[in-house]
């Protein structure tokens, strides 16, 4: 591989992982509190797409303004699929939990082959011109939707870690992934909090979701499916409950999946069994991750 | 509360002989009652029976939650479809590149074909289960995912072996109704058996407090890895029966990927999640609703106006239907019960008793003190 093509790709893999890491957040933090696999929150990631999508071609507003509007809405379906699905299975057994997660899954993507139509549309429209222009540097050729995606997407984990670290709702975060029962009792409203965490996370799974589409400009119901499973490996693979590992795993899993595929090309068409395979050695080995903690069973 | 009457063995042996025949009369007469639309959601039912019970035995009756079935079913479909193929339709088929030796020159008949489709899966689900059986919960969850997806995305790079995207198409239709009902009947008597041996009361052990069947003695690794491969060899056997009755296999998702085992899901969950009758029961709901659905999707004309079909709307149902089970119902149809004789035979001496005398059941707070 030459200079240029290594060049091309760590840019490449810089912005896959940022695109994961951006979705592997919503995963870890809603397991940091419930120990849930939110299932649907790679169906949030397809359903921000198909709001952009609509928002310029339907209700024609400006791109940016579509935008806007479509990570708002993506808050407030994740803040949705909480209320009415997982919050009256709060005192349930965890599986029951997980195989509802599942459902509502299937549920947003049959809906969306439903209300969307099942064939795959065009998201090319949606990106305006500016962003389709390539720069040269040097030999390297790389389009300024790559600048304008790592930018976003550095300045939305920026924001995230202001708002766990520097806010009182991102206090009450993290008190409430550790003990629920406790800080209830120093009076926070538990279900606001958790309502609050899922719509964060699903609106960083929107965001993702539309520099995704910008990227690889075709939306289709079942989009959302690969990138969050492998979003949850990288989640895992960072010790799941951990912001910054996820951000971690995230990087990690896009960088790992662009360069093997840079150096081995005969290998493309696997490409989505690496992933698998990290995760497996990752549980197999240190099931904690790279910075989670450890968790214990009480008997 | 009146005492439960129990049936003798022998009385419950004979019973269940009687409803074997009554079943085989009764799937006989079909090929004279019903046209090829009914025979075929008959052996709709047997095969996603097959599955499904397969399916519970993992995570119903084990306890472990598995999203891998897909994957054994895709082994069982193309490793046995693959043996029924004559060589000349495989070179026919295979028009990218030719299927490896010493595939591409050997055909069994269908029985042969069904159960290497069986064992390979069994192999397959030995090979997951090693290395992943360790973790449990959602966990395993994911990784079983993980390895039914790999299996897929195999099927669909491997292009010596699987026809890549193509798939295997014109298998003749070897699945008739005496081998989907007479599969069915194999896998029930066999999952039952085991559920109701001593290693079956170890597997609802492990089930209810894995920690706790450790400390009573219990090996949970071996347990679970074979409850496991039994699972992943009879997903195996139901994965040929749905190949041939399909007559085409291909790796798309809804196929034979994670779709597949969202819909075996949602028939055990439906049917009550630890329950074979159950499994049964949703396996027969699935396949009679989800063709009687099909009306949502087509155009319906009532006299001059023509409603508009959604395509698509099956699954909205469906999905629905499962997400509405696990918020306000979550047991099921069945729980975790099971259709004895014993059941029927008390419920039918209930019933008799009602009808015969007309005097009204004692209420709380009547009983003399």
């Amino acid at each position: 591989m030459s200079a240029r093509m290594f060049m091309q790709n760590l840019f490449n893999g810089l912005t896959l992982g940022g695109l994961y890491a951006l979705i592997a957040i919503g995963y870890t933090m809603v397991y940091g509190i419930l120990r849930l696999i939110n299932f649907a929150h790679g169906d949030v990631f397809m359903i921000g797409t198909y709001l952009a999508f609509y928002g310029v071609t339907l209700m024609l507003l400006p791109w940016w303004l579509a935008i806007v509007v479509a990570i708002i809405g993506s808050a407030a379906i994740g803040f949705l699929i909480d209320r009415v699905a997982y919050k009256p299975l709060r005192e349930s057994p965890r599986i029951s939990a997980l195989i509802t997660a599942i459902g509502v899954s299937f549920f947003l993507e049959s809906f969306a082959v439903v209300v969307f139509g099942g064939i795959p549309k065009s998201f090319l429209k949606i990106i305006p011109n500016f962003l389709k222009k390539i720069v040269t540097i040097g030999e390297l050729r790389i389009q300024v939707l790559t600048f304008f995606a790592l930018a976003i997407i550095a300045g939305l984990l920026v924001l995230l870690l202001w708002i766990v670290y520097r806010t009182k709702i991102g206090m009450a975060m993290r008190a409430i992934s550790t003990d629920i029962p406790t800080t209830a009792l120093m009076g926070v409203n538990t279900d606001t909090v958790i309502g609050f965490t899922f719509a964060l996370g699903s609106a960083l799974a929107g965001a993702s979701g539309i520099i995704w589409a910008m990227r690889y400009p075709q939306i289709f119901p079942y989009m959302g499916f690969m990138p969050g499973l492998k979003a949850f490996i990288a989640a895992v693979f960072g010790g799941i409950g951990s912001i910054q590992g996820a951000m971690l795993g995230g990087f990690i899993l896009g960088m790992a999946e662009i360069m093997i595929v840079g150096f081995l090309p005969q290998l493309a068409g696997y490409r989505d069994v690496f992933a698998f395979i990290i995760l497996i050695l990752i549980l197999s080995f240190k099931p904690t991750g790279i910075m989670g903690k450890k968790l214990t069973v009480k008997v | 509360m009146p005492m439960e009457k129990r049936l003798s063995t022998k009385t419950k042996i004979y019973l269940t002989i009687g409803l074997i025949i009554v079943g085989a009369l009764l799937l006989w007469g079909s090929n004279y009652w019903l046209e090829s639309y009914g025979q075929r959601i008959l052996k709709l039912i047997a095969v996603y029976g097959v599955l499904a019970v397969s399916y519970t035995f993992v995570n119903g009756i084990t306890g472990m939650f598995s999203l891998g079935h897909a994957g054994f079913v895709a082994v069982g479909a193309y490793v046995s479809a693959l043996l029924t193929m004559s060589p000349m339709e495989k070179e026919m088929s295979f028009i990218l590149e030719p299927l490896i030796w010493p595939l591409n020159s050997i055909q069994t008949d269908f029985l042969t074909a069904t159960i290497a489709g069986g064992i390979a899966a069994a192999i397959f689900a030995f090979a997951i289960g090693y290395p992943s059986l360790r973790l449990t919960g959602d966990y395993l969850a994911i990784v079983t995912l993980g390895f039914s997806e790999i299996i897929r995305l195999i099927a669909l790079n491997a292009q010596n072996i699987t026809n890549g995207a193509l798939g295997l198409k014109g298998l003749t239709e070897y699945t008739n109704i005496w081998w989907a009902w007479g599969w069915l009947l194999i896998t029930v008597v066999v999952i039952a058996s085991l559920t109701y041996s001593s290693y079956g009361r170890a597997l609802k052990a492990i089930r209810d407090d894995d920690i706790a069947a450790e400390a009573m003695g219990i090996n949970v690794f071996k347990h679970r890895l074979l409850a496991f491969v039994v699972s992943g060899f009879f997903a195996g056997i139901g994965g040929s029966l749905y190949a041939h009755l399909l007559t085409t296999i291909d790796p798309r998702p809804t196929t034979i990927g994670v779709f597949l085992t969202f819909y075996l899901l949602i028939m055990i969950v439906l049917g009550g999640l630890g329950s074979i009758t159950g499994a049964l029961i949703g396996a027969a709901l699935f396949a009679i609703l989800s063709e009687w659905l099909r009306i949502f999707e087509s155009n319906i004309t009532i006299g001059s106006i023509t409603i508009k079909g959604i395509p698509g709307m099956r699954m909205v149902i469906f999905s629905t239907l499962f997400v509405v089970t696990m918020l306000v119902w979550r047991r099921g149809i069945m729980g975790m019960e099971e259709i004895t004789w014993d059941k029927l035979y008390n419920w039918l001496l209930r019933f008799r008793k009602k009808g015969q005398t007309a005097e009204p059941e004692p209420k709380r707070g009547d009983v003399d003190e």
